[in-house]
């Protein structure tokens, strides 16, 4: 016998189960053959067909209007068969797009793995995951001669695949003006231009810029409508909003940026995140700024790396390890 | 995740009264119901907001879209009685400072 034969008998067996006693179990029995039929690629005429030849053996005298009837029926099915093979060949495209998105997620993992600075008196720390494959964060890391530390931290508008190409033309922009990395205010203006001229218009960008200069321990910074960061004062034992005023990239051809600066202290730290952090929804509702500071405080005796790892964690328990928008959070610290 | 969008004209005055939540699923039903208003030369849109208990990113995105087409038209967008949590929003992007904003209302700040 082959496939077909031993399809038809199952098949058979179970019609003929089902039409002396009408059971639960036998239909259940129904509907794991038909899981079957569909691994097998098997039609709905197909399933019609066999249905209608078991019919026909098992009453050979079915009345003439009903065999007809099952003609008309398997005509009806056929437009579904045309809908089924169709979904299968979406399903494969589907696969095919995936592996696709898997491979730009990667190559904008290499894009974005820019090394961690190492500088004498800094303590640095950096987390950016994203919610899907691809992500709407970016943050960058430059180190001079100096032993000055610019970072960028920019959130872009939206997620998925366009927010990861947008942020592509960001890193050219920046890497194509290194000249200006040291005015925060003129790095935004360009990054502006470049943006609005760039791209649709319900898109934009928010950023965070600042410079460290660890010759006099000042950090200079503006933003362009980003979610604000903190600084932490450790002789006084306060975080403080830090606050910049500008509107976001790519909304108006001439906007300025404020520059503005801070003198960092020993212990003193600059945390910078992205809107994810505090769009965190739990069961609870939003998670307000106050609590991630309170998580920052709670492990403020570890390094600024274990800190922001372990932020990371207890806002991905708090949304049941379901992020819902890509999250990014920096800190700097000024060794003692 | 559920967006109310009610429209009444008076004149050349379209008043858009939006309810729920503007995200990333809602924003191209809120942005389908506003485009068209904001490329009518003369015209004044008002969205009320209000009802907006929660709005992302792509729904400022929404705005700003709003805001560019009003000045390519020469038309005019105005928001009213955002909630603080909204208002905050525009505030921190600074987009409060390009696009005419009225009265805030509710709120605890």
């Amino acid at each position: 016998m082959d496939d077909r034969d031993l399809q038809y008998e199952k098949y058979k067996s179970i019609l003929e189960n089902y039409l002396e006693e009408q059971s639960e179990q036998t239909l259940y029995k129904g509907q794991q053959f038909s899981r079957k039929m569909i691994e097998q690629q098997i039609s709905p005429e197909e399933a019609v067909s066999l249905h209608v030849s078991v019919l026909e053996e098992l009453f050979p005298d079915l009345p003439e209007p009903l065999k007809n009837s099952y003609d008309f029926l398997l005509e009806m099915m056929i437009g579904y068969g045309f809908a089924y093979r169709e979904h299968q060949s979406l399903r494969n495209r589907q696969q095919q797009l995936e592996s696709e998105i898997e491979v730009a997620a990667n190559m904008q993992q290499t894009l974005l793995a820019g090394k961690k600075p190492e500088v004498d008196n800094l303590d640095i720390g950096a987390i950016s995951k994203p919610a899907q494959k691809m992500n709407g964060d970016y943050y960058h890391f430059v180190q001079d001669e100096n032993d000055c530390v610019s970072v960028a931290i920019a959130d872009i508008i939206g997620k998925g695949i366009p927010a990861a190409l947008c942020m592509s033309m960001i890193k050219y922009a920046m890497d194509s003006a290194p000249e200006q990395r040291m005015q925060p205010g003129a790095v935004l203006e360009n990054l502006n231009r470049v943006v609005e001229q760039n791209v649709d218009p319900n898109m934009f960008i928010t950023m965070f810029y600042g410079l460290y200069d660890s010759r006099v321990h000042s950090f200079y910074y503006a933003g362009a409508g980003h979610e604000p960061g903190f600084f932490y004062d450790s002789e006084k034992d306060q975080f403080e909003e830090l606050f910049t005023k500008g509107l976001v990239l790519g909304v108006s051809k001439k906007t300025s940026y404020r520059e503005y600066q801070r003198v960092l202290n020993g212990n003193d730290m600059v945390i910078m995140l992205s809107d994810g952090v505090t769009e965190c929804r739990s069961s609870q509702g939003f998670i307000e700024r106050d609590e991630i500071v309170a998580m920052i405080r709670k492990y403020i005796h570890l390094s600024a790396q274990e800190i922001v790892d372990s932020v990371y964690k207890e806002l991905e328990r708090l949304q049941e390890f379901e992020l819902r928008d890509d999250f990014t959070l920096l800190i700097l610290r000024r060794k003692v | 995740m559920n967006l109310q969008i009610k429209q009444e004209d008076q004149g050349n005055t379209h008043n858009l009264y939006i309810a729920g939540e503007v995200d990333a699923y809602t924003a191209p039903q809120l942005r389908e119901a506003l485009l068209p208003l904001t490329g009518k030369e003369s015209h004044e849109t008002l969205v009320h907001l209000g009802d907006v208990n929660y709005m992302d990113s792509t729904g400022l995105g929404v705005f700003v879209g709003a805001l560019k087409s009003s000045k390519e038209h020469g038309s005019t967008l105005k928001l009213r009685g955002m909630t603080s949590r909204v208002q905050r929003l525009f505030e921190i992007t600074g987009l409060d400072e390009v696009i005419d904003i009225e009265d805030a209302k509710g709120g605890s700040k």
